[in-house]
C-alpha cells in the first residue's frame, strides 16, 4: 500500500511544493500542529477586500502527505470563493490526493492537517464559527 | 578485575513459536517488530494463564471471603511477590501497583511534591527524560513556585553530571528524577552515582525504569535510589498494569495520591484514615488480571534469564550499528552500542520519519517514528521526529537485515 501512497504527484509537490512561503501581509492566517508527529502547517490567504481567494500561501514542515496535501490544497482553492472554501468538504482534498488514506486514520489526520489550518484562518477572519467537524483545530498553534 | 564469564545465549528463534503475533503476515510478509521499546509482543503463556485465571479464579480482590474471591486475591498479591523479587525490594509493602510507569511517575510528583516543594526549591529532571518523569515534575514545580532544572545531555546523548554543580547553586535540591535507560536514545544512565548524589543533599531521586526493567536486572537496593517506576506492556505482560516501588519510611510519610475505595482504614463523616502499605495507594478495583498477567511475566522473563536476554540485545544492536553505517544517509543518534540498550533511533536524509515509518510497513517492518514523548530530545538534535528500531528477546538479524533493505527503499523512493 506504501507504493499507492508515495505515487509520483505526492511526492512531485512534496519536493516542489506549490505556493510556498508566507504572503505579508494577509488577510487571514492560521498555524496548526498534529500534536501526534509534529508535522506543522501555516497558511497566509490574501482576498484583497473581497470574497474570493486572490492569493494563497504556506509554509510547513513534516511527512511527505502533510506536506504535498497542503500543496495540492492551495492549487485546489485558488480563485474560488471564501465561502465555499469555508464550507469545502474534506472529500474533495481526498479525491484530489488520490492515494488510498481511509484505512489509515493517522496518516488522514496528516492529510487533512492543511485544510484545517485553512479553515481556521477563513472563520476567524470572517468571524464565523468553525464547523464542529475540525473543532480542536483553532488549539493547535505552533507558538 | 576478575574475568567474568560470559552470560549463556538464548534461542529467539525458539521463544519466537511462543508469541502468536509472529504468525502474523502484514501486506504478504512475515511481521518483522522493532517496535519493543514501545510495547512488547505477548507470549502464549501469558495469554492463556490469564484467560485461565479468568475463567476458574476471578472475582474481586480483598474483599471477597468466598473461595473465587481467595484465589483471586492469591493471583493479585502473588504477582506483587514475583515484582518484589524481580526488582530486589526489601518487602511486598514497598511495591504498588498501577495502571502504568506515568501513573507510578504522577503518584510521586503529586504525592510527595504537594506537601514538599515550595520557593527556593529546585526540581532536576533531565533532557533525555521521557515527558513521563518529566512533565510532572515541571507542572509540579511550577504549582509550587519551586525552580525546575534539567540535567543536559552532550551529542552522544550522555548526561552531563558537571551541570549539577551550576544547578544546586539555585536553591535547595529537593528531587533528582531520572530515567535508568533512554527510551529515544536507549542511553544507559548512571543512576546509582545519581541517587548518592541526591542522597548527599537530602534530595530524593525517582528512577523511570519502564525502558530498563524489560531488560536488564533491577536491584533497587544496589541503585540506592527512593522511587522507581515501570510499567508492564514492555516487559511482556498486558497493557494497564504497573508499578512503584517507594522506600518504605517515604511510603509511609506519603499523603495517598487517589482516594476512594479500597485505600483507607476507617471513614467516618469527621475523619478518614489510611490504609497500611501498599494499599494505601491503590485506590478503586485494581487491574486484578493484568497484575496477575505481569506476574506470569516476570516468570517468562526469569526462565529465559536476564543475562542472556541482554546479551542478545547487545548483539543485535552492535549489529544493527554495523548495518546502518552501510548506508551513508541514515544519521545514527545517541551512544555507542556498548553504552546503550538495544534501541536505535535514526534520521534518514531528507525523508520524514512518518514516510520512513509508512513505507518499512509495507515491508512488513514495524517501526516508531514520531518524538517518542521526548521533545526535549528533538530539540536538542534539531529535528522534529526520529525513527527508531528497538528489538527484545524475540528479535532476529534477518529483521534487521529487512530493516536495512526497506531503508534501501525508502531512500530510492525519494532520491
Amino acid at each position: 500500500m506504501s507504493d499507492d501512497l508515495y505515487r509520483e504527484l505526492i511526492l512531485d509537490h512534496y519536493k516542489s511544493p506549490r505556493n510556498h512561503g508566507l504572503l505579508e501581509p494577509a488577510d487571514a492566517r492560521a498555524e496548526g500542529q498534529n500534536p501526534l508527529c509534529g508535522d506543522e502547517v501555516t497558511i497566509a490567504v490574501r482576498f484583497n477586500g473581497g470574497d474570493t481567494i486572490d492569493a494563497i500561501g504556506f509554509e510547513g514542515r513534516g511527512c511527505a502527505i502533510s506536506q504535498a496535501a497542503t500543496s495540492m490544497l492551495t492549487e485546489l482553492v485558488q480563485g474560488r470563493s471564501v465561502e465555499e472554501v469555508a464550507a469545502m468538504p474534506k472529500e474533495e482534498l481526498l479525491e484530489e490526493i488520490g492515494v488510498p488514506l481511509q484505512q489509515n486514520p493517522a496518516r488522514l489526520k496528516c492529510a487533512l492537517l492543511g485544510l484545517g489550518v485553512l479553515k481556521v484562518a477563513l472563520h476567524r477572519a470572517k468571524g464565523t464559527p468553525l464547523p464542529d467537524e475540525w473543532a480542536g483545530m483553532d488549539e493547535l498553534e505552533i507558538t | 578485575m576478575t574475568e567474568t564469564v560470559a552470560p549463556p545465549r538464548l534461542d529467539a528463534r525458539r521463544l519466537r513459536a511462543d508469541f502468536p503475533a509472529f504468525e502474523l503476515e502484514i501486506h504478504g510478509k512475515p511481521l518483522a517488530y522493532l517496535d519493543s521499546a514501545n510495547s512488547s509482543q505477548k507470549p502464549r503463556q501469558v495469554l492463556d494463564a490469564m484467560r485461565e485465571f479468568y475463567a476458574t479464579s476471578y472475582a474481586n480482590v480483598h474483599r471477597a471471603v468466598y473461595t473465587l474471591g481467595e484465589r483471586s486475591t492469591a493471583g493479585y498479591e502473588g504477582a506483587r511477590e514475583k515484582l518484589r523479587a524481580y526488582i530486589n525490594a526489601p518487602s511486598t509493602r514497598e511495591v504498588v501497583f498501577t495502571r502504568n510507569g506515568t501513573e507510578a511517575l504522577n503518584l510521586v510528583a503529586y504525592a510527595w511534591g504537594l506537601d514538599n516543594l515550595g520557593p527556593g526549591d529546585v526540581v532536576v529532571s533531565t533532557e533525555l527524560e521521557h515527558h513521563s518523569n518529566f512533565v510532572p515534575w515541571q507542572f509540579l514545580a511550577q504549582r509550587a513556585g519551586a525552580e525546575f532544572a534539567v540535567i543536559p545531555i552532550d551529542d552522544q546523548g550522555e548526561l552531563v553530571l558537571e551541570a549539577l554543580s551550576e544547578i544546586e547553586q539555585r536553591g535547595r535540591v529537593k528531587v533528582v528524577a531520572c530515567a535508568l535507560v533512554s527510551n529515544t536514545l536507549g542511553t544507559i544512565n548512571p543512576i546509582a552515582e545519581i541517587a548518592a548524589w541526591a542522597r548527599d543533599r537530602r534530595a530524593i531521586s525517582v528512577v523511570d525504569a519502564c525502558q530498563a526493567a524489560p531488560h536488564r536486572q533491577i536491584d533497587v537496593q544496589a541503585l540506592g535510589c527512593d522511587f522507581l517506576a515501570l510499567t508492564g506492556h514492555k516487559m511482556l505482560a498486558p497493557s494497564g498494569i504497573g508499578a512503584l516501588w517507594g522506600r518504605q519510611d517515604l511510603l509511609q510519610e506519603l499523603s495517598p495520591f487517589e482516594l476512594g475505595g479500597s485505600m483507607i482504614r476507617r471513614v467516618t463523616v469527621e475523619k478518614t484514615t489510611w490504609a497500611e502499605l501498599p494499599y494505601k495507594f491503590e485506590a478503586g478495583t485494581p487491574p486484578i488480571a493484568e497484575a496477575f498477567g505481569l506476574g506470569q511475566a516476570i516468570d517468562y522473563l526469569n526462565a529465559v534469564g536476564l543475562p542472556a536476554i541482554e546479551r542478545h540485545e547487545q548483539e543485535l544492536t552492535e549489529y544493527a550499528f554495523a548495518r546502518l553505517a552501510e548506508l551513508p544517509y541514515v544519521t545514527v543518534y545517541g551512544p555507542p552500542p556498548d553504552r546503550r540498550c538495544g534501541i536505535v533511533s535514526f534520521d534518514v536524509a531528507d525523508v520524514h520519519p512518518h514516510d520512513v515509518a509508512q513505507i518499512l510497513d509495507g515491508e512488513g517492518v514495524a517501526v516508531r517514528a514520531g518524538h517518542h514523548c521526548a521533545q526535549p530530545v528533538m530539540d536538542h538534535y534539531g529535528v522534529a521526529a526520529t525513527t527508531r528500531a528497538s528489538f527484545y528477546l524475540y528479535t532476529l538479524r534477518e529483521e534487521i537485515d529487512r530493516l536495512v533493505d526497506g531503508l534501501a527503499k525508502v531512500h530510492a523512493t525519494f532520491a
